[in-house]
């Protein structure tokens, strides 16, 4: 057994596996990639040379950072299961946590810690909208995906929406590697930019990386339209064009394009902190729901942590630092370090962390779930693509009796397909919330195994039927 | 107060819904209440399998009145239906142990109504052509079936309301007082009959009466597929009972048979063991082996009552007049219909049509009445 499991390896699980190691603990940090660097600072793959940009950099950073430590990384394994801890019998000590994954040669591999720190990163918003299911419209997270790992860019002309600075980082990153961007279309009005000025002060350098973004789409003459919304995507088939209105009503503008990036925010990855049971609030401003924590990063289950986006959006600059804190106060309870030495390391981190949240609060603000966005799908509308029920069918479930995310799941199979919600999962609680009177009524769907579909191939492996360990039948 | 209630069941589950509806329809004033969302616990996320070869012998007659029930409920339930469908079922036997447990209880279930006869694997793959070629021999009964289980409660909610019903879900029942008085989170409410409906809680619900009834707590687990290709056709068992398949018409493949993960009264299904979960998928790829190539996209748990003697409990309350209860039916969501149309009858004062499970038998003997 381990002493720490870090599940991610974004900033903040490179970030904490780092610094646990660093301490002497026994550390095994996850991650499905193929490197450690998570979202924003994705490595390149072999072969691939990527444009040296300050995200290469801070992610180039942290990766020499964990190589050099003695933390062991396990990149290219799919976390599919989460057990132990409080998930025991009545009455039984809690027992070590169990990390189940497939590796990249696809056997599954089991390891057990005695704390673990959760750093699983967001999942893309993206509010439906008619024709969002169309080939051609992708996530921002997806573009970027494109982008940075493969180099490949998701249209020649493009349109980017949504919200938040995202949006001026994959515009000017697509114009960058040649395609026409042909529309900015942005959720926030200018006001709301200028609101958060004060907060991105905090850190020039974001300031003036977003201002250089904005520049070179301004050079290029690119459209940046402020509060304005997505109304339809079409097209034959496959994406043609896009509809574009003020978010306060008013005329349609028509934009041809071949891809439309879009993205309306980031969502904490909480199926893990579900799955345990953790304590969870509703907190807009932070993504949706994440887990409880104290200072020190704890969640509700004695020696589980969660630090990252994907326990509060506050940017990928807050990541590290969050991660640093939780990995010391895991260093702590598991009686590897003092009393004392906890309150002198944690003390730079944990400024840090305040310090970069102001700004990544301020654009976690911005990058909110908008009300006002879903109120507008069409009732036609299809919310979970992986089942087709569409926003008339959730709420007839509603007018039903279903006022809780669990019970209209049940009723109309949203949320049951592979991606499990997280897709559908806003737009169907915001519905839903409309209803029962807020996200905290309306709940969310029970936290359960496996976090992402798993091969059955692969768990199986080779067995005799004479394996099996078949449970003594009821009585006849 | 208003005036009373003229019953009031605690717990909609499929066996509270049944006997609140036949209740109402027979005239009496009814409240059904849940602590929870209607059908919300073992009713509403179990396997929904409708199978005579995994039920109790001796429930086989009740098993299938209700059968017939579920495939024609939009008759009797307001056009509310759970997507049933009617196919055969196989129970299979791998070893030569399972062969002689397989006809034994072929045997019984057959004595008590189910048409079940003993088939040779070709004729089993004929039947089921996703079958392994491992099995030895198989059971084969027509009458079998599954639901979609999570439709449960929307299927009866109209009903309930048609016929009169006061439904109050997330009103979760305290205690009882003789008479009886009712006290709940949101206020007393009075009634002339009770009928303790509660699954697992059956045994808190008794101890409001003063009586000791231990029920005993399954945790049972399921895996659901994502969408495959047509892999099978019947409802699929082993002889031991412990594995329950079959494809919903979407593709995807529900993986069941009452294997047990980590949960409790208090703190609901928790999480799957990683033993079970393995080998019942284990067991469901060795049953069907095109399952190999499946991706699982969910695994959940829920809650089964069961009795000392795993026989239902159901009937009046000994020594409480008017206070009846309904539960610990194994395979009961095949039964739960027909079973709250029974009781219905008997608390209407007529003759059930079968007989009922008085609990008398359970409890101790200064209890029993
Ligand atoms: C497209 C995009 C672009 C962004 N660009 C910027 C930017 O330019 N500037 C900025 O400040 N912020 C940016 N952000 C926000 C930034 O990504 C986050 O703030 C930052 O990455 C958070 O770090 P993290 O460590 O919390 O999570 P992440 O970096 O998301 O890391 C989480 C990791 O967990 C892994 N993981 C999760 N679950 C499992 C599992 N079950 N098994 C295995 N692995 C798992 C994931 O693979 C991932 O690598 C961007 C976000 C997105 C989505
Ligand atoms: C995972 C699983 C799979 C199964 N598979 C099958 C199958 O394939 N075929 C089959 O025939 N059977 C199956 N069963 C069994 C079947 O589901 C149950 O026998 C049946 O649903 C029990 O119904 P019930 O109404 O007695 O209980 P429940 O459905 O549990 O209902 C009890 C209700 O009482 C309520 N309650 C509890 N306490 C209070 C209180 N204090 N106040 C108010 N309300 C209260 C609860 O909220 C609940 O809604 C399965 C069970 C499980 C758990």
């Amino acid at each position: 057994m381990i002493d720490i499991a870090v599940l991610g390896a974004g900033p903040a699980g490179m970030a904490a596996a780092t610094q646990a190691a660093q301490r002497g603990a026994s550390v095994v940090l996850f991650d499905e990639s193929p490197a450690p660097g998570g979202q924003v600072y994705r490595a390149a793959p072999a072969g691939y040379a990527m444009p040296r940009d300050a995200d290469r950099a801070e992610g180039d950073a942290l990766r020499a950072a964990l190589a050099a430590s003695n933390a062991v990384v396990r990149t290219g394994h799919r976390v599919w299961g989460v057990g132990g801890g409080p998930l025991v019998p009545l009455g039984e000590a809690a027992a070590p946590f169990r990390l189940d994954a497939l590796a990249p040669d696809g056997s599954n591999t089991i390891t057990e810690a005695r704390a673990l720190v959760l750093a699983t990163g967001t999942h893309e918003r993206i509010i439906p909208f008619p024709g969002w299911t169309l080939p051609g419209v992708l996530g921002l997270a997806a573009a970027t995906i494109l982008l940075k790992a493969n180099g490949v860019l998701p249209g020649r002309r493009v349109v980017v929406a949504g919200a938040g600075p995202l949006l001026y980082a994959v515009a000017a990153k697509l114009a960058k590697a040649g395609a026409t961007v042909a529309a900015v279309v942005d959720l926030a009005a200018t006001s709301e930019w200028i609101a958060a000025l004060p907060a991105l002060m905090a850190r020039p350098d974001l300031l003036a990386r977003g201002a250089a973004w904005r520049a070179s789409l301004t050079l290029k003459g690119v459209p940046v339209l402020a509060a304005h919304r997505i109304v339809a995507a079409e097209g034959v088939g496959v994406l043609q064009r896009v509809r574009v209105a003020p978010l306060a009503g008013g005329d349609y503008r028509v934009f041809d394009c071949d891809a439309l990036t879009i993205g309306h925010g980031l969502v904490p990855a909480t199926e893990a902190t579900r799955a345990f049971r953790a304590a969870h609030r509703y907190v807009a401003e932070s993504g949706g729901w994440v887990p409880v924590l104290d200072e020190d990063r704890r969640t509700s289950i004695p020696l589980l942590y969660a630090c990252g986006d994907g326990s509060g959006v506050r940017g990928a600059a807050a990541a590290p630092a969050s991660g640093r804190v939780a990995a010391l106060a895991a260093l702590r309870d598991l009686g590897l370090i003092d009393a004392a030495s906890h309150a002198t390391s944690r003390a730079s981190p944990a400024a840090d962390f305040a310090r970069a949240s102001r700004a990544g609060g301020a654009m976690a603000r911005m990058m909110a779930l908008r009300p006002a966005l879903v109120a507008a799908i069409p009732p036609e509308t299809i919310i979970c693509r992986c089942e087709g029920v569409t926003r008339a069918q959730i709420e007839a479930a509603v007018e039903d009796g279903a006022t809780a995310m669990n019970q209209v799941k049940q009723f109309t199979r949203c949320g049951m397909g592979p991606c499990q919600g997280r897709l559908c999962g806003e737009a169907a609680a915001e519905l839903v919330a409309a209803r029962v009177g807020g996200r905290e009524k309306a709940g969310f769907a029970t936290g359960r195994v496996p976090l992402r579909p798993v091969a059955m191939d692969a768990l199986l492996g080779d067995f005799d039927y004479a394996d099996i360990p078949v449970p003594r039948p009821a009585p006849i | 107060m208003s005036a009373p209630f003229d019953v009031a069941v605690i717990g909609a589950g499929v066996m509270g819904c049944s006997t609140a509806l036949h209740l109402a329809r027979a005239g009496m004033k009814t409240v059904l209440l849940d602590r929870g969302a209607i059908c919300r616990e073992a009713s509403g996320v179990n396997a929904g399998t409708l199978t005579m070869q995994m039920t109790r012998a001796a429930l086989v007659p009740y098993a299938l009145r209700a059968h017939e029930m579920w495939m024609r409920m939009a008759e009797w339930c307001d056009g509310g239906h759970v997507q049933a469908v009617d196919c055969p079922g196989l129970s299979v036997a791998f070893t030569e142990h399972e062969i002689a447990m397989l006809e034994e209880r072929a045997h019984f279930r057959r004595q008590a109504g189910a048409p079940i006869e003993i088939v040779s694997t070709a004729r089993a793959r004929e039947i089921e052509p996703g079958l392994s070629d491992k099995a030895l021999l198989a059971g084969h009964c027509p009458i079998d079936g599954f639901t979609s289980a999570y439709l449960t409660g929307r299927a009866f909610r109209p009903a309930l309301l048609n016929a009169g019903v006061e439904l109050r879900e997330d009103t979760a029942v305290r205690g009882i007082q003789p008479g009886f008085s009712i006290d709940t989170e949101a206020g007393e409410l009075r009634a002339t009959r009770v009928v303790l409906a509660g699954g697992v809680w059956l045994q808190d619900m008794a101890a409001w009466l003063g009586i000791t009834l231990p029920i005993k707590v399954l945790i049972n687990q399921l895996v659901v597929t994502e969408r495959l290709p047509p892999v099978m056709r019947t409802v699929l068992g082993v002889a031991s009972g412990l594995l329950s398949l079959k494809q919903y018409a979407n593709g995807t493949v529900l993986i069941g048979g009452g294997w047990q993960g980590i949960g409790d009264r208090e703190r609901g299904g928790l999480a799957v063991k990683p033993d079970s979960f393995l080998g019942n998928v284990r067991l469901a790829a060795h049953t069907i082996p095109a399952l190999r190539d499946a991706r699982v996209v969910r695994s959940w748990l829920g809650l089964e009552a069961e009795t000392a003697d795993a026989l239902p409990a159901i009937g009046p309350i000994p020594g409480v007049p008017d206070a009846w209860i309904i539960g610990s039916v194994h395979s009961g969501y095949t039964s739960g219909p027909y079973m709250g149309k029974l009781l219905a009858q008997a608390i209407c004062g007529q003759a059930p049509e079968l007989p009922l499970f008085p609990i008398d038998r359970l409890l101790a003997k200064d209890q029993a009445a």
